[in-house]
């Protein structure tokens, strides 16, 4: 060894870049999807959900295993985990712990439990699927035996933290058993030790300040209707007197005072009358003070499907209907006012993060009984609200049992729940299967089954499929623009960040 | 504020030839024990002196020269002539090496910057490390951290385990991170680490089950693909081990903080790496984007490594917006504010330590000047031909920035 080498240890020999690639000749696909994404480029997403865009010419020659490793696409293919060029990554088990966090909302078993406290409304809303106009309270409201069973059986659940939400028909007019539920609920929890968050789904038109001092007092929460301005309001939700805006608007402002500001959420509803007045309605929210709208299309179950001419529409007229919708409040959220359409915002968690959303509609598989369920004022268990619709037209196809005759082991491991989920599972499905969209969807047993006499479905003629490939479209559409104040807006309405939140941070 | 640097080592005269002495300056006579190093200054009136108890003298004085003082130090491990102790104040911590005289400064009182350098060896060789490794056997060194974490005053707020790279001293790292969990139960410990280690999950395990109180480890990572970050560590398998080290931590709930250096290697791709470490490495407290410092092995590799930083401001804008719009906290370090983009003021932070912190004649005027977080020392000579002072007038201009 001469002195010279002695003196300049390995240490100050430097390797180029070259020496560290991998096997990029060799490289190998993970399995990803793929779907033509306008005229010339093709949309990739692969098992955890990451997206890329690449032309043509770009992915022919990356799916033929003819990309050259020094272009960026190729670096960024395989940051994205489309691409392997080493023969195992213990990066395989980073993608593993991503496709674990994509399902995680799995863990815990059914979070979201119903409660229909009562059928009878005051309202005789043409699309409302199961109310009844009736005084017989005997008939049609839950009695406190059923809810103490109902109770018990929400409680044997694996969740940590569990949502109780009251509905009906019009819960308020029962409240005294809701006031039986929420203690104890809360007697029987000090000793488990859940967190249970509580909310009460109703048209407010009942609403007392007692009422609202007790929901204050207990942090129960609300969720109202609002279809739009008064006059679609009203005529979308009749009641005697034609007064249900008046009424709702005023429980509003009634509830944030008494309750909070935050307190109170409002869902719509969309009628062939909305149809033309997207702008109107989300107006109204805005002048209403919310935050946030769900633009939601009606659900072809109850009175909705006898009703069909009156208030029924295509698909199409939804989606044309929703893009404006979409686009206006885009709109209004550059002009600095906030609002965020809620299915926009659960898609684009989906696209967008590495989490899953806890919305039990689109997820695979479906939430049915293991992510949400339903106990009917009459103490039958069914495995989502649209199955308890499904119900009152006479099939009980998605019942899982009663309250009463039932333990919970046979309501939440029988073979009819387990053949229900497995109908579910997206990944698995015909037409699913190999669908670019596949980890941002989901699947609807009920829905396939309601509308097409199979809980699997027949994707080609599935509006449910054509709804959400239209939207999902529409948003990574707007998100491959890279218009970069639209996805400012688009990551606030992901974190619930106000506009002026990020801007007016100080320095520190 | 310009120019000056605080002085962390000394040299003199041994008067000893034993081991070395590790203890706390006493700049007065009253605390006098073996856990004590009596500093004397020349010019302190030392005439009937007593140097009975301590564990060693440290002074400016010629102890040849001055014979009474020369009479009270004899047998007793003593440097003398040093060529500064001004720098030393009432009990900064003193490791005192008697075969070369030399003195180093290892904890400093009222410093938020003090560390603990674990070891001197490196399984990586970065190309921009500002303290190239070395391969020597340090292993006796434990012992002296060890001391060292004894002395330290309880009351202080933040320490740092540095290197090297900590995690080469094994169990070792341990002891010294237990050892900081006993007596220094609500300092916040930092530690820098290339995270390779915890590949082994075992490893990881046995750090998070120290269950340190306020315990965080600060990762680099250079870019998204294994290639990338594999050249600029010049470590094959280094990405891979480090990206399952991070979510080995992450399982056993270590808080972790990610550090990313802008430079020519690395700036193309620092929008996607952010992008990777949103979609990978989610769990992270806090993400760090930091400049070159000028030493080491960034001297020798400047031209692979120096860029403008004004030239990569579009590149650090995206990566550090884009994780910001992604909920995730992330910081600049050692960037000078006029270089960068007005948006990014408010991410960065004055980062330098203390001791190596300088500002050069230009920032004098500037108007930000207490705001900004300066250079490096290091940088004095080689820094960007942008910096300049700003005046009001541009911090109220519209299209500043």
């Amino acid at each position: 060894m001469s002195l010279d080498s002695a003196s300049k240890p390995a240490r100050f020999t430097f390797h180029p870049l070259e020496s560290y690639r991998r096997n990029p000749r060799q490289y190998t696909l993970l399995p990803f999807r793929f779907m033509r994404f306008g005229a010339s480029r093709f949309v990739l997403v692969n098992e955890v959900g990451e997206f890329i865009f690449l032309d043509e010419e770009i992915f022919r020659a990356f799916a033929t295993k003819g990309l050259s490793a020094e272009l960026p696409t190729y670096l960024d293919l395989k940051a994205k985990h489309f691409l392997a060029d080493e023969t195992s990554s213990p990066l395989l088990d980073v993608l593993a712990t991503k496709y674990r966090t994509k399902k995680s909302f799995l863990r815990g078993f059914t979070k979201l439990h119903l409660f229909v406290v009562t059928l009878r409304c005051d309202h005789s809303c043409h699309y409302c699927q199961v109310s009844r106009q009736s005084e017989d309270r005997a008939a049609f409201d839950m009695k406190p035996s059923t809810a103490r069973m109902a109770v018990d059986l929400m409680l044997k659940t694996p969740a940590e933290a569990i949502t109780m939400e009251f509905q009906g028909g019009e819960p308020l007019l029962n409240f005294p058993l809701i006031k039986f539920m929420v203690e104890y609920s809360e007697a029987r929890n000090q000793d488990l030790g859940k967190r249970i968050d509580r909310v009460i789904t109703t048209n407010l038109s009942k609403a007392t300040p007692d009422i609202l001092e007790y929901c204050r007092d207990h942090k129960i929460g609300l969720s109202t209707s609002l279809d739009g301005p008064e006059w679609l309001h009203n005529a979308n939700r009749p009641r005697p007197g034609n007064d249900s805006y008046a009424r709702v608007i005023e429980n509003i402002a009634l509830v944030r005072s008494i309750v909070g500001p935050g307190s109170v959420d409002a869902l719509m509803t969309t009628t062939r009358r909305s149809l033309s007045h997207v702008r109107d309605i989300i107006d109204e929210y805005v002048a209403r003070g919310f935050r946030s709208i769900f633009l939601r299309s009606i659900s072809p179950y109850g009175f909705a499907v006898k009703t069909r001419g009156k208030t029924g529409y295509l698909t199409d007229e939804f989606l044309e209907f929703y893009r404006e919708g979409l686009s206006y409040i885009l709109e209004l959220n550059r002009r600095g006012i906030e609002m965020t359409e809620i299915y926009a915002k659960i898609l684009l968690t989906k696209i967008l993060t590495p989490f899953p959303t806890s919305f039990t509609d689109l997820q695979s598989p479906a939430g049915l009984g293991i992510g949400a369920v339903v106990y009917n004022y009459d103490g039958d268990v069914y495995a989502s609200d649209e199955a308890r619709m499904l119900a009152e037209m006479k099939d009980k196809t998605f019942r899982l049992g009663n309250v009463h005759d039932d333990t919970y082991d046979a309501i939440f491991k029988s073979p009819r729940l387990r053949s229900m989920i497995a109908a579910s599972v997206n990944e698995s499905l015909p037409g699913c299967s190999d669908c670019a969209y596949q980890l941002y969807c989901g699947a609807d047993p009920v829905f396939h089954h309601a509308t097409q006499g199979d809980m699997m479905g027949h994707r080609p003629t599935s509006e449910f499929c054509r709804k959400n490939m239209a939207i999902i479209n529409e948003l990574l559409r707007y998100i491959e623009s890279g218009d970069e104040a639209m996805m400012r807006i688009f990551w606030g309405w992901v974190y619930n960040r106000r506009l002026a939140e990020e801007a007016s941070c100080p320095a520190k | 504020m310009s120019g000056e640097v605080i002085r962390r080592h000394t040299y003199g005269d041994a008067r000893w030839s034993g081991d070395s002495v590790i203890g706390i300056a006493s700049l007065s006579s009253q605390a006098r024990d073996s856990d004590h190093i009596r500093v004397i200054r020349a010019g302190e009136k030392t005439a009937s002196v007593s140097l009975e108890g301590y564990a060693a003298l440290l002074t400016d004085v010629d102890l040849d020269g001055d014979g009474e003082l020369g009479r009270a130090a004899s047998g007793l491990p003593t440097i003398h002539k040093a060529n500064q102790v001004e720098h030393i104040n009432e009990g900064d911590i003193l490791r005192l090496d008697f075969k070369k005289g030399f003195v180093k400064s290892l904890y400093r009182v009222g410093s938020p910057h003090n560390s603990i350098f674990a070891t001197d060896r490196c399984n990586s060789n970065c190309l921009m490390c500002s303290q190239p490794p070395k391969d020597i056997d340090d292993s006796e060194m434990v012992a002296e951290h060890l001391r060292l974490v004894s002395l330290i005053p309880p009351t202080t707020q933040t320490l740092g385990i540095s290197g090297g790279e900590p995690t080469l001293l094994g169990a070792d790292l341990f002891r010294i991170i237990a050892a900081c969990k006993e007596h220094l139960p609500v300092t916040r410990l930092h530690m820098l680490s290339n995270g390779r280690r915890f590949a082994d999950r075992e490893y990881a395990a046995g750090l998070a089950q120290l269950n340190h109180p306020d315990f965080m480890v600060g990762i680099p990572l250079y870019a998204d693909v294994a290639s990338h970050h594999d050249f600029v560590v010049q470590a094959h398998d280094a990405f891979d081990q480090t990206m399952v080290g991070f979510h080995n931590l992450a399982r056993y709930d270590v808080r972790i903080e990610v550090r990313v250096v802008a430079h020519k290697q690395t700036y193309e791709r620092l929008p996607r790496l952010a992008e990777f470490i949103y979609s990978n490495l989610p769990f992270v407290e806090h993400v760090a984007f930091m400049g070159l410092e000028m030493m080491g092995y960034t001297k020798t590799n400047l031209k692979t490594l120096w860029i403008d930083p004004v030239d990569y401001q579009d590149s650090l804008e995206q990566a550090v917006s884009g994780l910001a719009l992604r909920g995730m906290n992330v910081s600049i370090y050692n960037h000078q504010l006029c270089l960068l983009r007005r948006p990014l003021w408010r991410f960065a932070r004055k980062s330098i330590s203390d001791f190596k912190n300088i500002y050069l004649e230009a920032c004098q005027e500037c108007a930000v000047l207490e705001e900004c977080g300066g250079l490096f020392k290091s940088s004095e000579q080689i820094h960007s031909q942008h910096i300049h002072a700003l005046s009001a007038a541009d911090l109220t201009s519209p299209g500043f920035g």
